[in-house]
């Protein structure tokens, strides 16, 4: 069985890359390179799967979950200038794809200090960057 | 082809096991451990797989598919304290996991023959939590 948490931050970034020139830059990300960047309301699902807990009748401690979640992404990432507070960024355009990558990253790093044991998968992540643009990633 | 049809019920719980103390239900739990319970709007999104007949162009009846969503789900579960009024949950913790899995039991029997099998049941309890279940045992989990 597969539970799935949302959970939303408010972040900025500016999709602009070293390696191209200002015009390329411009073609490539059209007013997402706007030089003093923009920002979304970010929705990220998360998606847990594994057996009902016969006992608990849970699959995922939702508590828990919210605390790694947090402490692994939306305490760094909410109302933060992506480009220039989170370190994967410094060197990586923060496109949703590249975001949605150091997320599962950071969520995995953490996961099974979290749910140890048998205890449930990191199945996916959703981010939703717009309600028109929505990144899928199986863990 | 799938087709999904959305309904939804209110409905009050409480998820406490009677064998634990209050702490051990309320660190499990957190406040959906009160004892007097409290309660949800669901949201249920029932899938259905199958292909369209050629002559009607419709994979499944959607008047009868509500008709079956009302009678099994809506109709004991709607405006209802689930661990009083609503079986097996004055057995079993109505987690949304296990109310879930016995929505899915409830519905499975009307679709074992005809032009649609049960694919998925997603029951929302909050817009921000909710549960996929497809009947199969999951898998270990590595």
């Amino acid at each position: 069985m597969r539970v799935t948490r949302r959970y939303r931050f408010a972040a900025s970034h500016r999709l602009h890359s070293a390696a191209f020139s200002e015009e390329q830059n411009r073609e490539l990300y059209g007013k997402c390179s706007n030089p003093y960047g923009h920002g979304h309301d970010y929705v990220l699902e998360v998606a847990a799967v594994g057996p009902v807990n016969d006992a608990t009748g849970q699959v995922v401690h939702v508590p828990t979950l919210d605390r790694l979640v947090s402490e692994a992404v939306l305490r760094d990432f909410d109302h933060r200038y992506l480009n220039l507070d989170i370190g994967e960024f410094q060197d990586k355009v923060p496109t949703s794809e590249n975001i949605i990558r150091v997320i599962e990253d950071r969520l995995a790093a953490r996961w099974r200090d979290a749910f140890p044991g048998d205890g449930p998968r990191l199945e996916g992540i959703r981010l939703r960057e717009t309600k028109r643009n929505v990144f899928e990633l199986r863990a | 082809m799938l087709l999904t049809r959305r309904a939804d019920f209110s409905a009050s719980h409480v998820c406490a096991q009677p064998g634990l103390s209050a702490e051990q239900n309320r660190e499990i739990y957190g406040a959906a451990a009160n004892p007097s319970g409290h309660g949800h709007n669901y949201v249920l999104e029932v899938t259905l797989e199958g292909e369209a007949d050629p002559a009607t162009g419709m994979v499944y009846d959607l008047k009868k598919l509500k008709d079956v969503i009302q009678q099994t789900v809506i109709d004991p579960m709607d405006h209802r304290f689930l661990n009083h009024e609503v079986p097996p949950f004055d057995r079993i913790v109505p987690t949304t996991e296990n109310v879930a899995a016995e929505i899915w039991r409830r519905l499975e029997s009307h679709f074992q023959s005809g032009p649609a099998r049960l694919n998925n049941i997603r029951l929302y309890e909050t817009e921000d939590l909710y549960v996929d279940y497809c009947g199969t045992a999951v898998e270990a989990v590595p």
